[in-house]
């Protein structure tokens, strides 16, 4: 194509067609790129159904409370004009909406989960929504009076300003428990007790048991991968097989492993009480508790530093080392001031992989973590599984899943996500 | 990296050290995964060596947990539902997963790393989370608990794999070689089977090895989409080692390594094939 002709004068310039170079171009130019997204699209659509909308829906949960006001519909619009600062429980038109809503929710079956939903707030509502909904189609006016003869609890402010609190469509109460904030009796957002804060610090545990796992892999994989490197391609080629071979074999298979080796009546127990270091009655406990949970997914993830590191020194010429020694550097000056600043890339593109990795792991802990090696995956499985807590569950899955985001626009701009490589 | 005639004594010192350390992390490495085979022949149902094995007693060794595997049906049944998942998972991403990289590699592409972050999201995403979304998403609409449920869920996961490793082959791919053979009158159908797909076929086999992997060793997702109907191996091994431990575990382990074994050695070749084709090596 003759551009420098086109951009000297553009007018003349006509397909054979008849139309001009420029409008054809613009069209071949669109057409491709239509075709471009075309080939992404199908790949586009099938993860956005099968995986951003999953994703989201969860995380709407943690925001999502559509349960109460729904089942209390004639109530809760009344008790908007209920003053929460003061001591006195609202008037008996609000108490004449709740019983027509307790009966229609009796026949429905309804009271039941929006009861639940409140019991996280505050405890007694389970109990107080089931119990007020099989009387409340027998109830008499005054209905204060008569609610109040089912349960003392209708009487108290308290549970009064809870469930104006919580009626709305949406709620913050997740993210306040998952960030270990509750409300006091008046309803002021305050810091939980020090026995009910347990989120931030699992939050904290996880980020410095993945900091140290990260850390030791570091330390680890950065000899092997330099030695790796320098060796000629037939021996590093063998070695390599040594680090691949770990990275292809199933996480429960090594999980499984270092149960095997590090339980009390495991190999190093025995390897320890065998040679006489150590007694046969205090056999160590390095399983089901943070040693565990760190050695074996220092283990899982070192794969995933060393090849990294890896591809980054294989690119660093030895002639630099050669040229600093010549220079007059000692073999350590020479490593430190020229070798390991050019592994910087590879260090960093390793140490955010294995962090994001650590951050959100859950089978290895779950396996051999015990009490004190969970990580926060652990207690959102916890929360999906056993609790049922789903709302909860959401807020610290939205919170961590912040967090990974973060890192990746990090290791983004680093490594660049197109860089990315594996094996 | 050989040590140089002129050494001195303490760069001879640091030289041997250097090789003791590493040999040390290289056994770190692969001891956790040699020592479970030896275990798995073990005649008594513990994960320990017994005296028995250490002195090499015949009565010490015994294939028993070999045959529970092979015989119970709660293994047979996930070994069933490991392969079909992973294969049809497989199937489903990298034929997904192999077109999206060939747009994504077109120079014309629009928002390029923006596209390429959201396709290979899945792989970043914290399991649990991905888990809990497709929980309730396929509880909703019907595929929790099925095998198509698991298959589209292990696909998503596995195609961020099929990209990257589709994608780096496509670097070095000639893009006029396409135009050369629309030019001989080759239609966009016949140039894709008979020229782009020869070419571009080793990353696609490495990336569907993957995404083979990422089915076969998942088990938090099928924990979460799936039931006892879809256990798959690493199913029934996670709820092994919670419940009652077996060394029946121990042997379906070292039956794994000989697999990942077997796909080491298969992409390794598949990697000499791509350089050779690219001459970047002349073996």
């Amino acid at each position: 194509m003759n551009t420098t002709t086109a951009q000297t004068n553009p007018e003349q310039m006509v397909t054979a067609d008849g139309t001009p170079l420029k409008v054809s171009l613009a069209r071949a130019r669109s057409r491709a790129r239509n075709r471009a997204l075309l080939l992404v699209a199908p790949l586009f659509l099938f993860i956005l159904i099968t995986f951003f909308i999953p994703i989201f829906s969860m995380l709407f949960r943690s925001v999502e409370n559509e349960l109460v006001g729904q089942a209390l519909h004639r109530s809760v619009p009344l008790l908007q004009n209920w003053d929460e600062s003061g001591e006195t429980i609202p008037g008996e038109d609000v108490f004449a909406a709740l019983k027509e809503d307790f009966t229609e929710a009796q026949e429905t079956k309804s009271a039941g989960r929006p009861g639940r939903r409140l019991n996280y707030e505050k405890p007694g509502f389970s109990s107080l929504f089931r119990k007020t909904a099989r009387k409340a189609k027998k109830m008499e006016p005054p209905y204060k009076a008569a609610f109040i003869a089912i349960s003392e609890k209708w009487g108290d402010v308290e549970y009064w300003r809870v469930l104006k609190r919580e009626s709305g469509n949406y709620t913050k109460s997740y993210y306040l428990a998952a960030l270990d904030f509750s409300y006091d009796p008046a309803g002021k957002v305050v810091k939980s007790p020090g026995t009910e804060s347990i989120y931030l610090k699992l939050f904290w545990r996880t980020l410095w048991i993945s900091l140290l796992i990260t850390v030791l892999c570091l330390i680890l994989a950065y000899p092997i991968a330099y030695l790796l490197s320098t060796l000629p391609a037939r021996s590093s080629n063998l070695l390599m097989i040594l680090v691949l071979l770990p990275f292809w074999t199933s996480l429960l298979v090594r999980t499984s492993a270092w149960i095997a080796i590090l339980q009390q009546e495991g190999v190093i127990n025995d390897l320890l009480v065998w040679s006489g270091l150590l007694d046969d009655g205090n056999r160590l406990t390095m399983i089901h508790n943070q040693v565990g949970t760190i050695v074996a997914m220092v283990h899982v993830l070192l794969p995933f530093m060393v090849l990294p590191l890896y591809s980054v020194m294989k690119t660093i010429p030895p002639s630099y080392l050669r040229a600093a020694r010549s220079l007059g550097a000692n073999p350590f000056t020479a490593f430190v001031r020229v070798y390991m600043p050019n592994t910087v890339p590879g260090v960093g593109a390793g140490a955010i992989l294995v962090f994001i990795i650590a951050i959100g792991y859950y089978i290895t802990p779950a396996l051999v973590g015990g009490q004190s090696g969970t990580l926060i995956s652990n207690l959102i499985a916890y929360h999906l599984e056993t609790s049922l807590n789903w709302g909860l569950a959401a807020a610290l899955g939205a919170i961590l899943l912040g967090g990974v985001m973060v890192l990746y626009l990090l290791y983004d701009r680093i490594v660049g996500i197109d860089n990315m490589k594996l094996g | 990296m050989s040590l140089p005639a002129h050494a001195g004594k303490i760069e001879t010192i640091w030289y041997y050290t250097f090789r003791v350390l590493c040999g040390m992390i290289f056994f770190f490495l692969i001891a956790p995964i040699v020592i479970i085979i030896p275990l798995s022949f073990n005649s008594v149902p513990f994960f320990t060596f017994t005296d028995a094995m250490l002195s090499l007693d015949p009565a010490g060794y015994s294939t028993k947990w070999y045959t529970d595997f092979f015989t119970d049906l709660n293994w047979q049944g996930a070994v069933k539902n490991s392969f079909i998942i992973a294969i049809f998972s497989t199937i489903m991403s990298t034929t997904l997963g192999t077109i999206a990289a060939l747009g994504l590699s077109r120079s014309e592409m629009p928002a390029k790393t923006l596209v390429m972050g959201i396709l290979i999201s899945p792989m970043i995403v914290p399991l649990i989370i991905s888990a809990a979304g497709m929980f309730f998403f396929y509880t909703k609409i019907g595929l929790a608990s099925t095998h198509l449920g698991v298959i589209l869920a292990h696909a998503a996961l596995a195609t961020p794999f099929v990209v990257i490793t589709v994608t780096a082959t496509l670097v070095g791919f000639d893009q006029s070689l396409i135009r050369a053979a629309a030019a001989l009158g080759a239609s966009p159908v016949v140039t894709f089977f008979k020229v782009i797909v020869p070419l571009i076929l080793p990353g696609v086999i490495s990336g569907a090895l993957f995404a083979f992997v990422t089915s076969f060793d998942e088990v938090v997702v099928v924990k979460f989409v799936g039931s006892y109907e879809q256990r798959t191996i690493p199913w029934a091994m996670f709820s092994g080692i919670r419940e009652q431990i077996s060394p029946t575990i121990l042997a379906v382990a070292t039956l794994l390594v000989l697999l990942s074994a077997s796909l080491l050695a298969a992409l390794e070749l598949l990697r000499r094939r791509n350089e050779r084709q690219r001459g970047l090596s002349p073996g």
